[in-house]
């Protein structure tokens, strides 16, 4: 990792880690156990094999090494930056017990930009088959499924409500995390294959749910996408957004760059952004960006964040103050924000993710001035298509009932990403999205 | 890109322009309305739908902002980089018996969409326009054509009633109470409107205008208070239950760029946006 000084990367949206040349990459790659189990792997939600890609970047030979991570993962440039490598390949290396893992995220991540630049081959596509696949939404698990079929010979059309593809990798991550050139690069990759994608089309709406149905098969995607809001009083008023709202006017919209671009958003001298996830430290950091002094309050304690180890570094090396045990109560002001009553949190026994939960301590309470407060509390998937299509069975949290496979209760539609496990990583959404790709692929071939 | 086929001015800075867009009007239903931007570093802005032809669609709209502004100097043969729809909730049509649709300036654009819809169903249709004065008065023929009766009011009394529609549609409940109303317009017009109906216990629609980003339901930006609920306008709405909307929060939240509004105007006409008054 070659992070670029705090202090500068916060006056712009360039990236932050600007990645390692061929030489770091070739002498990571030799520090590898090669191991015969490798742990790494059971790691990786899509199974790369780990040891066989390092292999080849130690030999230099980076064309086969991409060639290997591509057998399993059509997205490496994206998930070699936005996946939570600590808990994944990473956490799992054996390296990592006595001195650091394998930067197995900065190697993957390596090789897709050395391709990129080296001219990307596309994979050997089977025979072209008549049936045809709908998958609707183009995040990671739409673009991932997309491919693995187009890949299977199958014509299939993703379908996307935004004006633009990509999912969270377009309005939710930002431009100094993502490079929204790397997005567009990957996309473009899975066009290549003979994916069509159609932007502007809401399913149930501008594709109502029979023209859907009359697919072979139909792959839903749509992830996670309606904001939760606190509940608390005073949320209505003016300066007050959820963070997909901020997140997609400034990263889809480009609002940082008002009046150039048309859309606006309120920049904020003092701003409180409520949660702990990455899309906390997402929000978090655009306002930093736009010249906010940013304040993230979060319930329970710093260690029981969510957010990657790495973005919540950033966060604070940017200079982010985080208020940890720490909860709103109330969102003052007489129409427009003023700021935020919270009280400080007392820690308890653990609760069912294992975390402690949180009690406020009565009489704590103080105020935090703010003029933007951007809550970030979590994000559930959007019922308008479920609501639409007869027979599919929703779970507590709204997420789509699934079969191990992304089998939904309707036959022929699947489900994977968010939309079925609820707001998880990028990584997971496409590793269940393989995983319904091929059950589609051996619904249609063995029938 | 959908081209656009015809544009013309409807009144003063009221404009109307047919889009093809097929994947939009060949699903439209009364009450519905799109999303569009118009090039690549323009805004998202939702609008009404208010008329269908084929694969074409219509807006009308005032030009209020840079987004209205710049779509009204698009010409025939021009494109939109971006519409998306049909969205938010059909209006509830059904065989109600008599129903008053009552429209306040630009609003009236929604209301021969709706009237046709609801005359299909069986209903009689009063239509109740009004504008502040004759020339600022849209689709008088077009209401005329779809509605049993229409009465025109003009604040300033140039032409029909003088006065607000509030006062007709207040005769019409006192006289022939009717089963359903709608009242669309300015957000002021129908929260005075609707309260007439109020203690009639008629049922009252209004379509709420609240700032959108993606209309899918995935921002949050367009919440209303309805019955003491936050809902989303572009998913849960356009169309509610008049009496138990927030009214106040809803005019507060449409002022939320009031600032960056102006400033957006200083930088698309030159100007410093405060009239001279530096």
């Amino acid at each position: 990792m070659s992070d670029r000084p705090a202090d500068l990367r916060v006056h712009d949206f360039e990236e932050v880690d600007s990645g390692i040349p061929a030489e770091e990459a070739i002498a990571e790659a030799a520090r590898c156990l090669q191991c015969k189990k490798p742990a790494c792997v059971d790691g990786c939600p899509v199974g790369i094999d780990i040891p066989g890609f390092i292999r080849c970047i130690e030999d230099g030979d980076f064309r086969s090494a991409i060639g290997i991570i591509k057998e399993s993962n059509m997205l490496p440039a994206v998930c070699g930056r936005v996946c939570p490598q600590e808990v994944q390949c990473e956490g799992e290396c054996i390296l990592g017990v006595k001195d650091k893992p394998i930067a197995i995220g900065s190697l993957e991540r390596f090789l897709a930009d050395w391709e990129r630049e080296n001219g990307i081959e596309i994979p050997e596509l089977a025979e072209k088959r008549s049936e045809r696949i709908a998958v609707v939404g183009s995040g990671p698990a739409g673009l991932t499924a997309a491919a693995e079929l187009a890949r299977n010979g199958f014509s299939v059309t993703i379908f996307e409500a935004f004006h633009e593809p990509g999912g969270v990798l377009t309005y939710g991550i930002p431009e100094f995390r993502l490079p929204k050139e790397v997005v567009q690069a990957e996309i473009s990759e899975v066009k290549r294959l003979g994916v069509e994608i159609r932007t502007n089309y809401l399913v149930g709406r501008s594709l109502p749910v029979e023209e859907l149905l009359s697919y072979d098969a139909i792959i839903l995607a749509t992830g996670a996408g309606l904001p939760a809001f606190m509940g608390i009083p005073g949320e209505n008023q003016i300066g007050v957004y959820s963070a997909n709202e901020f997140l997609t006017r400034v990263n889809l919209l480009h609002a940082d760059a008002f009046p150039h671009h048309d859309t606006p958003v309120k920049k904020g001298r003092s701003v409180v952004v409520i949660g702990g996830g990455n899309v906390a430290m997402d929000a978090a950091r655009v306002a930093k960006r736009m010249g906010a002094d940013v304040t993230l309050v979060y319930r329970r304690r710093r260690e029981d964040m969510p957010a990657r180890l790495v973005e919540a570094h950033h966060a604070e090396e940017e200079g982010i103050r985080f208020l940890c045990c720490t909860n709103p109560t109330r969102i003052l002001g007489e129409g427009t924000v003023t700021g935020v009553e919270v009280v400080s949190m007392d820690m308890c026994e653990l609760d069912d993710s294992g975390r402690p939960s949180a009690k406020p301590i009565p009489g704590s309470e103080y105020i935090i001035p703010a003029d933007v407060v951007i809550e970030a509390i979590g994000q559930s998937p959007n019922p308008l298509l479920i609501r639409m299509i007869e027979g599919l069975v929703r779970e507590k949290k709204g997420n789509l009932l699934v079969d191990e496979s992304g089998k939904t209760t309707v036959p022929k539609i699947y489900a994977a990403g968010d939309v079925a496990t609820g707001a998880a990583t990028v990584i997971l959404a496409m590793g269940a999205a393989k995983t319904a790709a091929d059950a589609v692929c051996r619904m249609l071939t063995e029938e | 890109m959908y081209t656009i086929t015809a544009a013309s001015a409807l009144a003063e800075n009221v404009y109307e322009a047919w889009i093809s867009a097929p994947h939009v009007s060949r699903h439209a239903e009364a009450g519905q309305f799109l999303v569009l931007r118009i090039d690549e570093t323009g805004e998202r802005i939702p609008l009404t739908i208010s008329g269908v032809d084929g694969d074409l669609v219509r807006i009308i709209f005032m030009t209020v902002g840079t987004t209205t502004r710049k779509l009204a100097a698009l010409k025939k043969g021009d494109t939109i980089l971006d519409v998306v729809g049909p969205l938010g909730q059909p209006t509830e049509v059904k065989r109600y018996g008599t129903c008053v649709l009552v429209g306040g300036g630009v609003g009236i654009a929604c209301l021969p969409i709706i009237a046709k819809a609801l005359k299909t169903a069986g209903n009689t249709v009063i239509g109740i326009i009004g504008a502040r004065n004759k020339d600022l008065l849209i689709l008088e023929d077009e209401m005329q054509s779809v509605c049993d009766e229409l009465i025109i009011t003009t604040d300033d009394g140039s032409y029909g009633i003088k006065g607000f529609a509030a006062g007709p549609l207040k005769e019409i409940c006192e006289t022939r109470p009717p089963d359903a109303v709608w009242v669309i317009g300015p957000a002021i017009m129908m929260k005075v409107t609707s309260g007439v109906t109020k203690p009639f216990g008629i049922r009252t629609f209004v379509s709420l205008n609240p700032i959108m980003v993606d209309g899918t339901g995935m921002c949050g930006s367009c919440r209303v208070v309805v019955g003491g609920e936050t809902r989303f306008a572009c998913v849960d709405g356009p169309e509610f239950d008049a009496h138990e909307v927030n009214f106040d929060l809803l005019m507060s939240r449409q002022r939320f760029y009031t600032d960056e509004e102006k400033e957006s105007a200083a930088h698309h006409t030159g100007g410093c946006g405060c009239g001279g008054h530096h």
